[in-house]
This record gives structure tokens, C-alpha cells and sequence, in this order.
């Protein structure tokens, strides 16, 4: 069994599904972060069976709406003292630019860049947000 | 109040703005000399990316027939998008001389660009498999002319409804009129995408996919048929085997009701038999007529003249 020590201030992202946890990693560009941070792939979940963890020791300030668009289903845990003062499920937001991109190469996004990348929310249970210019469906967790 | 404002996507006017064009479209199918110059000094700029005569020849008869002027291009590699120009530089320029835009263009959503930068307004007159917004307007006036209604129909759209971005328009703005239901009648491949059937589902439309035409042509008040293009299927067999299904002719006219009609955007390439064209429920050359009509009232509303 791997070892990795609790942190004592910032931020543990759980409940992640494996194999998801390197993109976010990498979404919340991490892999350049001055400070202490792992990424644990395929812990074992007694609910998830497998799943991936991020732990941050830093009080790093992101927009955690962001984390839903990668996996809804996290839980932000805000550590302090070594202990869980709180516990946040992120919001699908309404209204996403510049995050996500559009897949279907007929969109005038593939060719025009200097057109920002806009989506809006059309499905929250089916997590389906919907291109500005195409109306190209994305799918949380599946696109 | 329609001056001034763009039609990108067939579900931007209600349904009432709708009506206010179709009734003003009837107007000029009454008298059309009274309407000669109507948009006298205005000047529509028809920008073509990709080809098309049907369409620009439509929307510029229409301007032409209500006394405007067209400037334009309908082959991009003559003009400055050969030289790598954006389509938001082109309608800022080209805005400086037309009063209104007409843009056809391969890309998806172009028109929307388009709009964000054009202070005149911008009509989606195509993009890419997506919309077709002035087309619908022409089916809705069909449909309306020949139905008296544009509510309460069963509609059934047949071929390639994958690429056919009139079938999408067709579909996204007749599901606003109550008591529509959809029939969708084409091979696997060639399926709407799932935006379309999303969208009818949530909204509670009653919609049924079908590989067979011959199965469901009773049950049709319209059938909106659609080419199938050899070059859209996967293989060959598959081609072989689907395409007699989506090839209307007299013997299938012979199972649908009387009152049906049948519509297409046309051009039409094989699948539609000759022996239909003189049968009264065929109403694709009245519907291209119908095109240019819309088109005039179109125009005239946009540009705040009437």
C-alpha cells in the first residue's frame, strides 16, 4: 500500500474517476505548481472500486466550477489544521468559454482562432453543454 | 420589429415575426408590380463561400424584384478570402457598402461570426451540414399555403438527414407549432445528429426513426424528401442495398393519403421518380417559387422597408 502523508493546509480533490485525475492535473496546471502536490492514480475506493486523488498543500485559489466539467462526480475537500472544515461539490456552470473545445471539424472555431471557444449548459443531469456556433453537443466526462 | 435585426438560425424570429413575413410574402404573391421598388436604393451582398445557384439566384431575384441593387461574390477564391482573410474582416468590410448580407459558407456557425461583427444584417443563407434558415421559411410558407396550418402535422423528412442541414432547420423551427410530430426516415448512417432528437425530446415531441419509407408514407402529411449521396455511405453494399428505399415514385405515391404533400429543396438527383412531378401532391417547383417570395418579404422587413 502506497503512503502519502496528510497535508496540513489546502486542498484535496477526491472521488475523482480513474483516470481523469492527470487531466485535471494538468488543467489546473499543477505540474508547474511551486509547491507540494500528488497526484495518486487508481486508489482503491470501496465506492468507485478504483478511483484518483489530488492533494495540494497550498490555499490555491482556482474556480472550482472548472473540476465539474472534467468530473462532475468530485468532492473538494478545504483542509486546515490537518482536518476538513469543508466539503464542496462543484456546479456545472451555465455558461463555459475557453475551457472546453469544440470536436466537430466542420465548426468555424476549427479554422477561425481568434473566436473564443463558447458553450452553454443544455443538459445538467446529462451533463450536455451545447457550441455557440455549431450547436455541437459536448458530453461531461465522455467528450 | 424585424429592421435591423440578423436571422442566423430558423428559431431567431417567433413564430409570430414568422407570421408577420409569411403574410407579407402573400401579399407580394397577390400583387407583385406594386412592390417593383420597394428597397429602390438598398444593396444586398450575396458572400458565397461555396457554391450554390438555387439559393444566391433566389435572393438575388428577390432583391432585383424589389427594385435593389446586388453586389457580391460566389466563388471565394476571387476574392480577398483567397488571400487568408477572416470572415470578421470581410463583413466589416464588406458592410461598408451593402445594406444587408447574405453569406453561404462551409463552416458551421460563420454566419454567427459574422453577425458579431456586421453592423447591417447578416442572413444565414447555409452553413456547412447545420442550418438553413431562409429555406425553412420557404418550406413553413409551402406547408402553410398548402395546409392552412402549420400545427397539428405528422412530417416526414427522408434521405440523408445527417448532412441535411434543411431537414435540422426544418425540424428545429416546425417543433415550435403544437401537435407536430416527426417521422425520420433514412439508413442508420445517415441519422439526424443527436443535438436534433435531444432537443425533440426535451421537449416532448413525438418522433420515430425508420430505415423504410414504404412503411410509414400512409401515415405522412408531408414528406420532405432529401438527396442520398453514394459518397455519404461507408461502403458500397451498404449503398446497394439502402438506396431504392429513399427513391419516391408513383407506385409509393400510391400508399400515401391524398391530402399529403410532397416537398423537396431541390436539386434533386434521382430520388424523386419523374412520374411524380405531374401528380398534384408534388410541390417542390411550387416551393422554390415560394423561395423567392419569402426571400422578398425577408429582405423588405430586415431592411425596414415595409
Amino acid at each position: 500500500m502506497l503512503t502519502i502523508t496528510s497535508i496540513r493546509n489546502g486542498i484535496v480533490i477526491d472521488h475523482i474517476r480513474a483516470g481523469l485525475g492527470i487531466r485535471m492535473f494538468y488543467q489546473l496546471g499543477l505540474d508547474k505548481a511551486g509547491y507540494s502536490v500528488a497526484l495518486i492514480m487508481n486508489a482503491t475506493s470501496t465506492r468507485m472500486g478504483r478511483k484518483d486523488i489530488i492533494k495540494i498543500e497550498n490555499s490555491v485559489d482556482f474556480d472550482i466550477t472548472m473540476l465539474a466539467l472534467i468530473d462532475p462526480n468530485v468532492t473538494v475537500n478545504i483542509i486546515e489544521d490537518e482536518h476538513i472544515v469543508r466539503k464542496v461539490k462543484p456546479e456545472l456552470p451555465e455558461r463555459v468559454e475557453n475551457i472546453i473545445t469544440c470536436k466537430n471539424p466542420r465548426c468555424i472555431t476549427s479554422v477561425e482562432k481568434y473566436i473564443p471557444q463558447i458553450f452553454t449548459l443544455v443538459n445538467r443531469e446529462l451533463g450536455q453543454y451545447r457550441c455557440r456556433y455549431c450547436d455541437e453537443i459536448y458530453t461531461v466526462g465522455k467528450d | 420589429m424585424l429592421k435591423g435585426r440578423h436571422l442566423l438560425d430558423p428559431t431567431d424570429f417567433s413564430p409570430g415575426e414568422l407570421d408577420e413575413i409569411f403574410d407579407f410574402a402573400d401579399q407580394i404573391i397577390q400583387t407583385p408590380d406594386q412592390f417593383n421598388h420597394l428597397c429602390d436604393p438598398s444593396i444586398l451582398a450575396t458572400l458565397f463561400y461555396e457554391p450554390s445557384t438555387r439559393t444566391r439566384f433566389s435572393f438575388e431575384a428577390a432583391m432585383l424584384r424589389l427594385g435593389g441593387k446586388v453586389i457580391g461574390f460566389s466563388e471565394p477564391m476571387s476574392s480577398s478570402v483567397a488571400k487568408g482573410e477572416s470572415v470578421a474582416d470581410t463583413v466589416r468590410t464588406v458592410a461598408c457598402y451593402a445594406d444587408i448580407i447574405v453569406m453561404r459558407h462551409p463552416k458551421e456557425g460563420a454566419p454567427r461570426i459574422a453577425s458579431q461583427y456586421s453592423p447591417v444584417p447578416v442572413i444565414n443563407a447555409g452553413d456547412g451540414g447545420h442550418l438553413h434558415p431562409t429555406q425553412t421559411l420557404t418550406d413553413l410558407l409551402t406547408i402553410r399555403s398548402a395546409k392552412h396550418q402549420l400545427g397539428g402535422l405528422t412530417i416526414g423528412c427522408c434521405g440523408d438527414l445527417k448532412f441535411g442541414r434543411t431537414v435540422h432547420s426544418l425540424i428545429k423551427a416546425a417543433s415550435r407549432y403544437p401537435g407536430n410530430k416527426f417521422v425520420l426516415i433514412s439508413p442508420a448512417e445517415l441519422r439526424v445528429p443527436d443535438y436534433v432528437t435531444a432537443d425533440l425530446a426535451s421537449k416532448g415531441i413525438a418522433y420515430q426513426e425508420i430505415e423504410r419509407l414504404d412503411e410509414v408514407i400512409g401515415n405522412l402529411d408531408v414528406l420532405y424528401m432529401t438527396r442520398v449521396q453514394k459518397e455519404r455511405f461507408f461502403n458500397e453494399d451498404d449503398y446497394v442495398r439502402l438506396k431504392d428505399f429513399y427513391i419516391l415514385n408513383a407506385d409509393k405515391m400510391r400508399l400515401a393519403r391524398q391530402d399529403m404533400i410532397v416537398m423537396h429543396p431541390l436539386p434533386r438527383v434521382g430520388e424523386i421518380a419523374y412520374d411524380v412531378d405531374d401528380d398534384p401532391r408534388a410541390y417542390y417547383f411550387k416551393q422554390a417559387k415560394f423561395g423567392m417570395y419569402v426571400r422578398m418579404a425577408l429582405i423588405s422587413k430586415l431592411l425596414g422597408a415595409c
